[in-house]
């Protein structure tokens, strides 16, 4: 993309050093020359251009682009991470992904993530955030409040968790307490309950998030047509199903897609609370950490970025069906038809 | 000039309950009251762990402290460790800031205000980097910075964040610089000052409520970055808090007081930052949902 955009103006300017000579152009604002308007302006107008978007555009590429891009070239080489890989084994390290239970196990698990935070966190946020979108007092003080397990971080989400789930923690003192010892369980290792207990803890991370994004999404709802249907002798709940629904639909359906494309990254948070090794036997590990078990701490990079492009492609797949069937309506001005 | 500023949150007016606000129905404050204590009862175990001892703690898991003790929080205070940690996440949360804010609004500026062909084609080459995290290009994202030689510096996390961090940022910007009216532009031009004296003048003030929203999710998410710093940082000097975080809770795995206090006043800053921007930041979000 820089490439065209760099010949685009060599040929206009004949000055390849585009962005350095401008860096000076930046100073100059000349009394507008009065005639010579038509060429100049032109130029005037490619040089800003570049100016303006090279350094982005070149810090993107390079940062976000060329990694992902190399990520493919990566994944067809078995190795080591020194040196320029020279070990060209075709498609074995996808062959060896595929066969992995581990890998299945891991890829079963996002699965079970992706559905279970949309289960668990939409029909809850949008609750929440009809609720709160009544005109209530100290309503600014408790949408701060929701919103702050959103902006701790996952280390801290993760340390403090792992401290009250533990056998012995306070999240069984507290059950023993009000006499529910029967519910007091050992949260994070038996395999049958960590991915419960991960969902939990998701769950309370990114429902505000959710919820704020509904409310914003309620709050550009203009509120004469709930007015009106109430004139017409609506109830609370039709107008709600009727009106406010429909009309949050395409955040509900944004939140969706947020919400999986992180489900299926999610790495942070079960690294965290199962380190390296416990997270496979706790039943808890993703596609996410299982790369960086088997690529970087394995020392095998080339599998690891084999690992990278399956876990992108799945994201990508899922994210192209998601907005080709589901978006569609809600995003065709978004991304395309937005030049004016 | 302040009604321009918010033209693109136009919502955000209803937001704000006016004089006259009814108590509503009770169940709504309980339910709500509730939520809100789900949401911070976590961050308050974390917090008021902190005050107590480990004795205190492991007899009475779910307790109060009793007596308050403040010794965890004044020795995690004492120490260089924590003070060295918090000047490299705030090193790199500015940095980020910074770079972001900028190249985010310049780049912004073009794809918003100038007319040329490949206008639409950048346009969506950074909105699908929104499809690229930074979970797939980690490995060789580390590679990268390892052949450039930035490995355990700031700089080595820095530069890729403000990278991740641009397509967000133009979603976010560009509304806002496309909401500008024609006439200021023209106004300007009048008065002699270029495209580009526009931008500086005219262009950075106006846009401002999104700048902070993008600058404010720029920094907390550089605040609270991990993955990444996982990769590039693996000299303790160089640790940001969420990496130092981990690495004293393990290393004082036993004195849960400790990690408790040092985990605690770690959350201080993001929390701090996005409780006085909150209302910006839910403004911008509202134009990026919005489309």
């Amino acid at each position: 993309m820089t490439h065209s955009l760099g010949e685009n103006t060599a040929t206009r300017t004949a000055s390849p050093e585009g962005p350095v000579v401008a860096g000076g152009g930046v100073q100059t604002p000349s009394p507008a020359p009065g005639p010579r308007r038509g060429k100049r302006t032109d130029w005037g107008k490619a040089l800003e251009i570049i100016v303006l978007s090279a350094p982005a555009v070149v810090v993107f590429l390079m940062f976000v682009i060329f990694p992902v891009v190399m990520a493919a070239y990566y994944g067809f080489f078995k190795w080591k991470g020194f040196g320029p890989p020279t070990e060209f084994v075709g498609f074995d390290n996808y062959l060896t992904i595929f066969r992995d239970t581990a890998f299945h196990d891991a890829l079963l698990h996002n699965g079970y993530i992706v559905v279970l935070s949309l289960l668990l966190q939409g029909p809850a946020a949008v609750a929440l955030a009809l609720l709160l979108n009544q005109k209530i007092r100290g309503r600014s003080v408790i949408r701060v409040l929701i919103f702050v397990p959103y902006v701790i971080s996952e280390v801290i989400v993760g340390t403090g968790w792992s401290l009250m789930l533990q056998s012995a923690g306070a999240v069984n003192d507290l059950l023993t307490k009000i006499g529910l010892e029967a519910l007091a369980v050992d949260w994070l290792s038996d395999p049958r309950i960590a991915l419960w207990s991960l969902m939990i803890i998701i769950s309370w991370k990114y429902i505000g998030f959710a919820v704020i994004l509904f409310l914003a999404g309620l709050q550009s709802i203009p509120e004469e047509l709930s007015e009106a249907a109430a004139i017409d002798g609506a109830s609370y709940w039709q107008i709600q199903r009727t009106i406010t629904l429909p009309l949050l639909g395409p955040t509900i359906r944004i939140w969706a897609f947020l919400s999986i494309i992180g489900s299926l990254q999610l790495f942070d948070l079960v690294y965290i609370i199962w380190g390296q090794y416990v997270s496979a036997t706790a039943g808890t590990s993703t596609m996410a950490t299982y790369m960086v078990l088997n690529g970087r701490l394995a020392g095998n990079y080339g599998y690891g970025n084999a690992v990278a492009v399956v876990l992108f492609v799945i994201s990508l797949v899922i994210a192209l069906v998601y907005q080709r069937y589901v978006l569609r309506r809600d995003t065709e001005g978004a991304l395309t038809e937005r030049k004016k | 000039m302040t009604a321009l500023l918010e033209t693109p949150t136009a919502g955000k007016q209803t937001l704000r309950p006016t004089r006259k606000v009814a108590w509503g129905s009770p169940m709504t404050y309980v339910i709500a009251f509730l939520f809100v204590g789900i949401c911070i009862g976590p961050v308050l175990y974390i917090i008021l762990g902190g005050f107590r001892t480990n004795a205190q703690i492991t007899a009475d898991p779910s307790g109060l402290p009793g007596p308050w003790v403040v010794d965890n929080y004044l020795e995690v205070l004492a120490s260089p460790i924590f003070w060295r940690q918090v000047g490299n996440s705030a090193v790199a949360g500015v940095l980020t800031t910074l770079g972001v804010v900028a190249l985010g609004l310049m780049v912004s500026f073009v794809l918003a205000r100038y007319d040329f062909k490949l206008n639409g084609a950048m346009y969506s080459l950074f909105a699908a980097g929104l499809m690229f995290p930074m979970t797939v290009a980690i490995t060789p994202l580390y590679i990268l910075i390892r052949d450039l030689g930035l490995m355990n510096t700031i700089g080595g996390i820095v530069l890729p964040q403000i990278a991740f961090a641009l397509p967000t940022t133009i979603i976010i910007l560009v509304p806002f610089l496309r909401a500008i009216p024609k006439e200021i532009e023209e106004a300007a031009a009048i008065d002699g000052s270029g495209r580009l004296g526009f931008f500086f003048r005219m262009v950075v003030p106006l846009s401002l409520p999104g700048v902070i929203t993008v600058g404010i999710l720029a920094f907390v998410a550089s605040w609270n970055s991990y993955m990444l710093p996982l990769f590039i940082l693996n000299d303790e000097m160089s640790y940001t808090l969420p990496l130092g975080v981990q690495a004293f809770s393990s290393q004082y795995s036993v004195d849960t007081a400790r990690v408790l206090a040092f985990t605690s006043l770690s959350m201080i800053p993001a929390l701090i930052f996005f409780s006085l921007f909150e209302r910006r930041i839910v403004g911008g979000l509202t134009g990026a949902v919005k489309g």
